[in-house]
């Protein structure tokens, strides 16, 4: 293992890792290559939303969103890729649905407006535990990524909250509509705290998922009824995302994001 | 909003007193802005509306052949870049609507202009974007022309105009330089890179060249534009201007521009370029280009489906300020 050459946490980014000589052990590798796929799968359905937003603000926030969680997708897929010799493209764009491990809430198309919201809202307070947890682990690489990602993912906190209040406590139809989006997103918030099948020999490196619940569960439910919201109560999905179970929507996506790196095998773009 | 030109004087006529048109003069002789709380001749705000929501319009529409490819682009780096260049247009309409607003229109106005076909916006956006070779074109002809338009604008008479065209020229010579490197990336691939970006070069640059607006000789509004201190330049010369830069790059791109009259002409000191076809840019301009129909039709949907968010933005607004009127009132 070879840390002489990481970058200062402010500084970190998926070109310094690459540029630097960092090699991630195996088992931190695994772990990372999971934490990146659930930011780059959200990153690209948050781009679905430029130019078709509700208002231009929102084409702005949004992308701002997107493109902080692609760029800590970059960064987690960049150190994964050092022990294997394979960079953030091989991994984005040369593996198939069974080999992303992505949980299944990220990859949830966004529907409308609310849907958006619910599961920005869910996955950011949950973005917000993991990366202040992780910004404490003994791996420094994975230790400066998330010390990052941490500030940016605070203010998306912010812009969720705001978004919950204002459509649950607007008009009766946005009310309606934005139960319709916790609703539609609640069954993937269980697999957010499951066990990570790649998290359990990494005592100090990595985050386990269970210890984070506690905090979403003494503010979520909180914040929703403060919207004048029902917390739902629907049951769990299975989950699976990390050993490559996938709901329906990640095929379609995938070959969408895919689809010109393929046609071009061993192109640089 | 109410109109800023105001009128204090009992000549409430949109042509002035003789002391505020002496006044007016002086600003635009003396190279001075002229600022919202300033009297303004009606046709000069009213020109002023018009290119300022058009240019806007076109941030606006310009956003959706770039976002074609924001879900296929080829390489995370590329990804990113392209979502932020998106992003950025979205900024510089908000900029532009909010100069304009200063001049007495509201946003609704000009949004409902743009979605009923009434506002005009830059026909460039009206070409389609079949392949990723097309974000090259994009940002190294359509931006790079923009360019050559705005940056006299940042000096144009109208304050908020000139200021908005600042912040926005700086953002839009990145965009020129990303999509020079997506092509220059192209260029040094494979046999299919290097063809795809001579293909899109060969469609996108003759449509750049029109950007500038038709030859002087056709082009009434832009005199006074220029004596107004609106426009700087001429469509020709602007032209003139860009084509000379676009050269060079060429070359270092290895790529062939399309034009067999380009070459280099000592006499003048630029180069000579063969004429452009004007009953293209009429056709499009007048609604038959590739994709007139789609691009307002999306931008009608989106605003449409956003319109119970935006009503539920300003409902609760409304309830948040009331309440707080009422706690003040209550504490006092
Ligand atoms: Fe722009
Ligand atoms: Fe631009």
């Amino acid at each position: 293992m070879n840390h002489s050459n990481h970058v200062v946490s402010t500084a970190i980014t998926a070109e310094s890792i690459a540029d630097s000589s960092v090699v991630a052990p195996e088992a931190v590798a695994q772990y990372a290559l999971g934490l990146g796929d659930d930011a780059l799968v959200l990153a690209h359905r948050l781009g679905e939303w430029i130019a078709n937003a509700p208002e231009l603000e929102e084409d702005v926030a949004l992308g701002n969103i997107g493109l902080d969680l692609l760029g800590h997708a970059r960064s987690l897929l960049t150190y994964a890729g050092t022990a294997w010799g394979q960079s953030e493209d091989d991994l984005a764009y040369f593996r198939g649905e069974p080999e992303f491990r992505s949980r299944q809430l990220f990859e949830q198309p966004g529907g409308d407006f609310a849907a958006t919201i619910a599961r920005q809202l869910i996955a950011s307070v949950y973005f917000a535990e993991l990366y202040r947890a992780l910004s404490l682990s003994t791996d420094p690489t994975l230790a400066a990524i998330a010390a990052k990602a941490v500030k940016e993912v605070d203010y998306h906190v912010d812009h969720s909250v705001q978004w919950l209040r204002r459509l649950g406590l607007g008009t009766d139809l946005s009310h309606e509509r934005m139960q319709r989006g916790l609703d539609l997103m609640w069954p993937f918030v269980g697999e957010l705290f499951q066990p990570d099948p790649f998290a359990t020999d990494l005592d100090g490196i990595a985050v386990d998922p269970e210890r984070l619940r506690l905090a979403f569960d003494s503010l979520v439910p909180r914040l929703i009824v403060d919207a004048g919201l029902t917390v739902p109560t629907m049951a769990a999905a299975q989950g699976g995302g990390r050993i490559g179970r996938h709901s329906e929507a990640l095929g379609p996506m995938l070959a969408e994001m895919q689809v010109l790196a393929r046609a071009h095998p061993g192109a640089t773009w | 909003m109410a109109a800023p030109a105001k009128t204090t004087v009992d000549d409430a006529s949109s042509e002035g007193t003789a002391d505020q048109r002496r006044e007016f003069d002086r600003l635009i002789e003396a190279d001075m802005r002229v600022e919202p709380r300033d009297w303004m001749p009606e046709a000069y705000r009213k020109t002023l509306i018009r290119q300022i929501s058009q240019h806007a319009h076109s941030e606006i529409i310009g956003m959706q052949p770039e976002g074609n490819w924001i879900t296929r682009a080829p390489s995370l780096k590329r990804k990113a870049i392209l979502m932020a260049k998106v992003q950025d247009e979205a900024g510089h309409g908000l900029y532009l609507y909010s100069a304009a607003q200063t001049l007495g229109i509201d946003r609704e106005t000009m949004f409902e202009q743009l979605i009923t076909g009434a506002a005009k916006y830059s026909s460039i956006f009206n070409y389609t974007t079949p392949t990723w070779a097309d974000m090259g074109s994009i940002g190294w002809l359509v931006d790079g022309a923009a360019i050559c338009n705005q940056v006299p604008l940042c000096r144009a008479s109208y304050g908020p105009y000139g200021r908005a065209m600042t912040r926005i020229c700086k953002e839009e010579s990145f965009h020129q330089r990303q999509g020079f490197e997506i092509l220059l990336e192209l260029m040094r691939g494979t046999d299919a890179q290097k063809a795809m970006a001579q293909e899109s070069v060969n469609r996108w640059y003759a449509p750049a060249l029109m950007m500038f607006g038709p030859p002087d000789e056709d082009s009434p509004n832009s005199q006074r534009s220029m004596a107004w201190k609106i426009k700087r330049f001429s469509n020709d010369d602007l032209r003139q201007r860009f084509v000379d830069m676009l050269v060079p790059q060429a070359e270092v791109l290895g790529i062939t521009l399309p034009d067999p009259d380009l070459k280099w002409n000592e006499e003048r000191g630029h180069y000579d370029f063969g004429p452009l076809n004007w009953d293209e840019f009429y056709e499009v301009l007048s609604g038959r280009g590739q994709a007139n129909a789609v691009r307002v039709a999306r931008r009608k949907q989106a605003h449409e489906n956003g319109a119970w968010v935006r009503e539920a933005s300003r409902v609760y607004a409304d309830r948040e300020a009331a309440e707080r009127e009422t706690t003040q009132r209550m504490a006092s």
